[in-house]
């Protein structure tokens, strides 16, 4: 009954859905208040239907009411509680469910702290983003019902897909798709503006939360999904360049491009029909990415629906917005003529530059995924785009970033002075290139890629840190320190982020060109050395889990004779679904993880086991832990959080970025 | 066909399985020749494997040409020669790394050209900025100017 009226509750919602993107549309056309002002109720009413319709679900899964198709396709009664709840989002059908949501919560949200906005440009952001909605909800009435029931149920489920059975996957969807669709938000504003002929300074206040909070939620989405494949895909791989990656970093970029650009609308009211098309793009390639997943075109990871019929339903549905809106903007570009004018070295320049090279790679990016589509459709050619090619391709619009970063952020609005700005950073400059030669001359490989990631990191940070401290003024060092405490969080926010960046181009590098690893035959009681470790292979057992049986081998670390820790790496195998996985076991520490997989018993009575010393591994996540950090303190601004728009200008204004 | 596809994308990754990629016994005894051989697993596409390379992947395809590479590498063949004879028995499909000739070509310059185009429009258009004359709204229009000379004659 419950689960019929989850059912009943997604089509109430689609109706309102549909009359809450007419009936504001037109309300602000005509100028009819009450017309505009209806969106506000509908978009509450809408998100609580939306709400009981995902608890109904849940409570399907929680309860395992198997003669509900989805909930046999993918749970068990063994299964543990939270991979109950993360099973709901674990399959095709229940992640549309929680799109949906998703984006009913945004359009809520825009409606409930929206109250600053002109009457006009919400009622007409809110049919925008409930537009989107109904058109994923009838995606998922029409062609992906979750609630389908099974005239005969069977006793038990087939169980999840034991890969998703864990923890860090659990929660890498829903911040992933908060990311998705809060860029749909900044889409909506971007046609609301787009209609109503008018981008300002305010509509740059007003969309920068929401790209923000977007790009923080894909930032955390994409950590999460990294990390996981580190330690559960087995050999400590953190970015494979798949295409639902791919999907996932593009967004990103072009996120990450949109939150800088709209500074520039939002401080000096230019730049404005180019975020207008990021805003556009941005979300376009949030829908091309669940085009790439949902269709199952390019075979990859993540492929656990796979679908050309639903494809196709994906694929009308990014025509349909991206071409309406593409279209619109042709139109309605021209008359959004840019105010400010500033001179060639500036920040707003600098900011531009931003722009190209994150617009640039992500385009390059997005190339590299299609080609081999492309190549077989239009010239039948079979061919694969893998690392290889990305890391050539990609690489150096990073490197690129990273080296002007420091110097962009220390630009003066309107006119600068190179010279001026490059001033305080020299010296950071020539620290960070000797810092790389050090370590070119002391490590053992002549790869140059840690060393240049190292002075590219370290520049990066410094950078942050010296622009931190020249907001701080002139005058003496203790009247400068507390200043820095009071400066506005906006400015420790972007050094927070710029920071994590640094480290993570530095994280990255050194994973890449330091990681070692061991590959061998262990007898039980066996020892050997490695990266300073003598590690012994004690014993190896079977032990059962929950819903799989597990190979559990216990290996000892040693170090200078003392017992360092215990490494418990595991194969397990998943009796319901069929499946094996492999449970890697990692001591996490400061400066290197070292990382052990068990591998296949050998004819000798051996295990075969794979060591890796991998190098400043939690670098890595620790740096984009920082950069989401860095949106939160942005997001906690006081101009956000002030209601401070067009209506009324704030004479305390906070100082320029 | 896209039917035919979805089963074979099943079967497929019902074949790999995680568990070990390279196995301790595939190792080669001589360096040199074993990180050559590792170099160009990490460049060849495992065939019956999601997106992985025969370096990472656990299937026993990628096993037998992780062994054919090997097995080449010790007759002596050039780095170049082993690619060339996995081409010729797997086809394009097989390389990570797309090569240049024919179409390909748009590939690999689109980053460089695509970079060039965007450097490009925005010079220009910092250039028009930086030209362009300040318009603000503190400025009167000559209609509200001469309203305002009538108001102040008032």
């Amino acid at each position: 009954m419950i689960v019929e009226l989850g059912h009943f509750a997604l089509i109430l919602a689609f109706a309102i859905a549909l009359a809450q993107s007419i009936i504001p549309m037109v309300g602000a056309y005509k100028g009819w208040r009450d017309w505009m002002v209806v969106a506000n109720p509908m978009a509450t009413v809408q998100f609580l239907l939306v709400a009981f319709s995902y608890a109904a679900l849940t409570y399907a899964f929680l309860v395992s009411d198997f003669s509900v198709k989805l909930v046999v396709d993918n749970s068990h009664t063994l299964k543990p509680l939270i991979y109950k709840i993360s099973g709901v989002w674990g399959n095709h059908e229940g992640s549309l469910l929680l799109w949906v949501l998703t984006l009913a919560l945004f359009g809520a949200c825009a409606a409930w702290f929206g109250g600053n906005l002109p009457a006009t440009l919400q009622a007409r952001v809110l049919a925008v983003q409930s537009a989107i909605t109904a058109a994923f909800m009838a995606f998922t009435i029409f062609t992906s019902n979750p609630f389908t029931r099974l005239a005969f149920p069977p006793f038990d489920g087939t169980d999840l897909n034991p890969l998703l059975q864990d923890p860090g996957l659990a929660f890498h969807p829903p911040f992933l798709y908060l990311g998705y669709v809060g860029l749909s938000m900044a889409f909506s504003f971007a046609i609301a503006a787009l209609i109503e002929g008018r981008v300002d300074a305010a509509w740059g206040r007003w969309v920068r939360p929401w790209t923000l909070a977007a790009w923080v939620f894909l930032t955390i989405g994409i950590a999460t999904g990294s990390w996981w494949a580190y330690y559960e895909l087995g050999w400590g791989g953190f970015w494979f360049w798949d295409p639902v990656e791919n999907a996932s970093l593009m967004p990103w970029l072009f996120a990450a491009a949109l939150l800088h650009s709209a500074i520039v609308v939002e401080k000096r009211e230019t730049l404005k029909s180019w975020t207008i098309l990021l805003a556009i793009l941005g979300f376009g390639f949030s829908l091309m990415g669940t085009f790439i997943v949902r269709s199952g075109l390019l075979t990859s990871v993540h492929a656990f629906a796979m679908d050309p019929e639903r494809g196709v339903f994906i694929l009308m549905i990014l025509a349909a917005f991206m071409g309406g809106a593409l279209t619109l903007f042709a139109f309605r570009a021209p008359i959004l003529e840019a105010k400010g004018v500033f001179s060639t070295v500036s920040r707003e320049s600098a900011l531009v530059v931003n722009n190209v090279l994150l617009a640039v790679s992500s385009f390059v990016i997005f190339i590299g995924t299609m080609w081999p589509l492309f190549a077989e459709m239009l010239f039948d050619r079979v061919l694969s785009v893998g690392p290889p090619f990305f890391n050539m391709a990609f690489t150096p619009f990073m490197v690129a970033l990273a080296m002007v970063l420091p110097i962009g952020a220390m630009m003066p609005w309107k006119r600068g002075n190179l010279s001026r700005a490059m001033q305080p950073l020299w010296g950071l400059a020539a620290f960070s290139v000797a810092m790389g030669a050090v370590t070119w001359a002391l490590q053992t490989g002549n790869s140059p890629m840690v060393p240049i990631g190292l002075a590219l990191g370290l520049w990066v940070v410094l950078g942050s840190a010296a622009d931190l401290w020249m907001r701080t003024g002139r005058g003496q060092v203790a009247y400068r320190l507390k200043r820095l405490a009071r400066l506005p969080r906006a400015d420790w926010g972007k050094a927070t982020a710029h920071t994590g960046l640094g480290i993570t181009v530095f994280a990255v590098s050194a994973l890449m060109g330091w990681e070692s690893e061991d590959i061998r035959v262990v007898q039980i009681g066996e020892s050997y050395d490695k990266g300073g470790y003598t590690l012994t292979l004690t014993s190896v057992d079977r032990v059962e889990g929950p819903n799989y049986v597990s190979t559990m081998a216990t290996i000892e670390a040693h170090r200078n004779g003392q017992l360092v820790t215990l490494l418990q790496p595991e194969k397990r195998f998943y009796p319901v679904a069929g499946m094996p996985t492999t449970e890697a076991a990692i001591d996490y520490k400061i400066l290197r993880d070292l990382y052990i997989t068990l591998g296949d018993p050998q004819d000798n009575g051996g295990w075969a086991i794979r060591t890796y010393i991998k190098p400043f591994a939690n670098w890595l996540w620790f740096g984009c832990f920082l950069m989401a950090l860095g949106g939160v303190f942005s997001l906690s601004d006081r101009r956000f959080r002030v209601a401070a728009g067009a209506s009324r200008k704030s004479a305390t204004a906070v100082p320029a970025e | 066909m896209n039917r035919l596809r979805v089963y074979l994308v099943g079967l497929v990754l019902s074949l790999c399985s995680p568990a070990l990629a390279l196995g301790p016994d595939e190792i080669l005894d001589d360096p040199a020749l074993e990180n050559r051989a590792r170099s160009i697993s990490a460049e060849l596409r495992c065939l019956v494997c999601r997106n992985e390379s025969i370096d990472e992947s656990n299937a026993d395809l990628a096993r037998d040409m992780r062994l054919l590479v090997r097995e080449r590498l010790v007759e002596g063949d050039s780095d170049s020669e082993v690619m060339a004879f996995i081409v010729e028995r797997y086809g394009e499909f097989v390389l990570l790394r797309p090569t240049t000739d024919g179409v390909n070509i748009v590939l690999w310059i689109a980053a460089p050209a695509l970079f060039l185009i965007a450097v490009l429009s925005a010079g220009l258009y910092l250039r028009q900025r930086a030209n362009a004359t300040e318009q603000t709204k503190d400025q009167l229009s000559p209609d509200e100017e001469k309203r305002l000379r009538e108001l102040l004659k008032e």
